[in-house]
């Protein structure tokens, strides 16, 4: 499944979007909206981290006899 | 994976976390734990070759299935306890990173119950009754 450093990049381009819309939407004056889209970027990595983190857990299961 | 893709992957995940540092903190924390969960998902092909490897030479010299089975466990354990303890020290967190170690140790100790049972009736049946 990770044979590259796709991932990485990945949540690396989700962090700095999110980090551009908040500097945006709070320049603009919208402070809830701001910590939504916030709230809303980090729900989304944490999404794939926890997959990743699930299929890791699977792997080791199955290697080391559970 | 080659090694040389490991360390390469490293260095731009280090990179990557202190670009991401300064505008979103715990985004860059999620990219540590999927550095490591990478890393890790690399390295755990070739623990299963091991693993075989170790497996077939326990057949071969006839050593019992439960203390292979057990010596795994610990191994398997000691891994998790230490990928949890590093993500927790990374955070911040090293009081929670100890009990997570302390967890491991008294997990390992559980399972090598009954190995130390075996050993001490081993011992105990050399002593001649008197």
């Amino acid at each position: 499944m990770f044979v590259d450093a796709l991932i990485l990049f990945q949540i690396a381009g989700i962090g700095i979007i999110v980090a551009l819309i908040h500097t945006i939407l709070k320049q603009m004056g919208k402070e809830e909206i701001a910590q939504f889209a916030t709230l809303i970027g980090f729900i989304l990595v944490l999404l794939i981290v926890v997959n990743g983190l699930s299929d890791l857990f699977q792997q080791i299961r199955s290697v080391f006899l559970f | 994976m080659d090694i040389l893709q490991i360390t390469i992957l490293g260095v731009l995940a280090s990179l990557l976390y202190i670009l991401l540092k300064e505008v979103h903190g715990s985004i860059a924390f999620l990219i540590i734990l999927i550095t490591g969960i990478v890393i890790f998902f690399s390295i755990i092909q070739q623990i299963q070759l091991i693993f075989e490897t170790i497996r077939k030479l326990g057949d071969q010299a006839n050593v019992q299935g439960l203390y292979l089975t057990t010596i795994l466990k610990i191994i398997g354990i000691s891994y998790i306890a230490e990928i949890g303890a590093h993500l927790t020290k990374d955070a911040g967190l090293n009081s929670v990173s100890k009990y997570i170690e302390l967890a491991g140790k008294i997990f390992i100790l559980l399972l090598a119950v009954p190995i130390i049972t075996a050993v001490i009736e081993a011992i105990i049946g050399f002593i001649p009754n008197v």
